[in-house]
């Protein structure tokens, strides 16, 4: 019966594929097709049927299939767009079959739905595993890439280097923040840190309490850090919430804070006279941009 | 009052989210720079608290718009282990995990009103009140 039920399913698959389509276009109206034009969203319904009879045709899953769900992943079409039309297909396929048989018992009815399921659970499987393993891969990239960017530490001249940190801080970037810090002024033998906190949305008591740890450290293994870039209303909060920051420098702006880097590390920028001119015209030519 | 809304606090990240719409609302209400990162502090503490001791709860948010004032209101709810020595807790530098333990009495200067009650084995609810000046 089996055989029979795949040949009467192949041999009208025009009057499926026509039934299918019918439900399938109705939703259009859905959300995430709003915005697909009408003979995209119709010509991919096509591809997707003829997916879905070669791989029944041909027992089991096509190379068409991961093809098709390749491009669909790249263009951005919800999973959901397939799912729908899955569940549409088994629908379609079960009142097909069951339209065109005499005798309809219980036992018939479930060996038909078994048998429809065993062609359409195979193809939804894949297809939602096509989708996640994309979104975990994408996920896993930005994470790397997040990291990347989590941390930087730039030695500026000898001796000083600056850390700027640019967005949320979690207890993962934390941990990154210390290890970076710590690494980095051995490495670049900075005399001076300055973590630069411009870009930092909120900093609650875990994020305070990080760059005190923090500022202990690089103080225990004998270097300096200054915390620049606390904007006016960080400073309130910072007061507001009772945190001591008087144990370790601060300074309102990396430029007052590499001010004093400089006087740390018992240097200070001179302007040669010669060069004034020239100098001068620089910045007329910059201010000009 | 004019809306509700809550964001569920399960994940660490969770706590940007709700400090983002708490943000956001305070916005709208009309709240200055230093307001908001008043109101965004606050959230960060009192959803961090519930991230890290309750496990999950919630933190919602209501615009208060009355006659003679506007403001935001917050609560923060959880079914977590309760606070056991919520006098102590209230005083600064007081931590059971290491912390600076400057969150809750920080949150009630940051904020215009606190009340919190919390029951051991029930659960901690916080609310907390910021008026429009
Ligand atoms: N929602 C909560 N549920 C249970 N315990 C809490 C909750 N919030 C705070 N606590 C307890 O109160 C203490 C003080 O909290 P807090 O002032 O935020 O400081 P910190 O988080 O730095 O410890 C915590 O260490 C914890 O024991
Ligand atoms: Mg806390």
């Amino acid at each position: 019966m089996d055989a029979k039920l795949k040949s009467l399913v192949l041999e009208n698959s025009n009057d499926i594929v026509k039934m299918w389509l019918e439900e399938v276009q109705n939703n259009k109206n859905k959300e995430y097709t709003s915005t697909i034009s009408d003979e995209l969203f119709e010509s991919t319904n096509r591809e997707f049927v003829n997916v879905i009879f070669s791989s029944i045709e041909n027992q089991g899953l096509s190379s068409e299939l991961d093809d098709f769900s390749e491009r669909l992943i790249n263009l951005g079409w919800p999973l959901s767009y397939l799912t729908d039309g899955m569940q549409v297909f088994r629908r379609v396929t079960i009142d097909f079959i069951l339209s065109q048989s005499d005798k309809v018992d219980s036992e018939y009815l479930s060996r038909v739905m078994q048998k429809v399921d065993a062609w359409v659970g195979p193809i939804i499987n894949r297809l939602v595993n096509e989708y996640s393993g994309s979104w975990e891969h994408i996920v896993s990239l930005q994470r790397v890439a997040l990291q990347e960017l989590s941390a930087p530490l730039i030695p500026v001249m000898e001796n000083i280097t600056v850390m700027p940190l640019i967005g949320t801080i979690d207890t993962e970037r934390a941990k990154l923040i210390m290890e970076n810090l710590l690494d980095g002024v051995i490495k670049h033998h900075a005399d001076v840190v300055l973590i630069d906190i411009t870009g930092v949305p909120v900093v609650d008591t875990m994020v305070a309490h990080h760059i005190i740890q923090a500022a202990e450290a690089v103080r225990l293994i004998g270097s300096t850090c200054i915390l620049v870039g606390i904007r006016p209303e960080i400073a309130q909060t910072i007061v507001n919430l009772g945190i001591d920051l008087t144990k370790f420098p601060t300074k309102s702006s990396l430029r007052k804070g590499f001010q004093s880097a400089l006087e740390l590390t018992n240097r200070k920028i001179v302007a040669t006279e010669e060069k004034d001119e020239s100098i001068e015209k620089l910045i007329d030519s910059l201010d000009g941009e | 009052m004019d809306f509700q809304s809550c964001v569920n606090i399960k994940k660490e990240w969770d706590i940007v989210g709700a400090r983002q719409l708490g943000r956001d609302i305070a916005k709208k209400i009309g709240f200055g720079t230093v307001d908001q990162a008043r109101i965004a502090t606050a959230i960060s503490e009192l959803a961090r608290n519930i991230y890290l001791y309750a496990g999950s709860g919630k933190v919602c948010f209501e615009a208060i718009d009355d006659m003679n004032h506007k403001g935001l209101s917050i609560i923060a709810v959880d079914e977590g282990p309760g606070i056991e020595e919520l006098s102590q807790v209230m005083e600064d530098g007081f931590s059971t995990s290491g912390g600076l333990g400057a969150g809750l009495p920080g949150v009630k200067r940051l904020m215009d009103e606190f009340d919190i009650v919390s029951e051991q084995g029930k659960g901690t609810e916080i609310k907390v009140v910021k008026w429009l000046r």
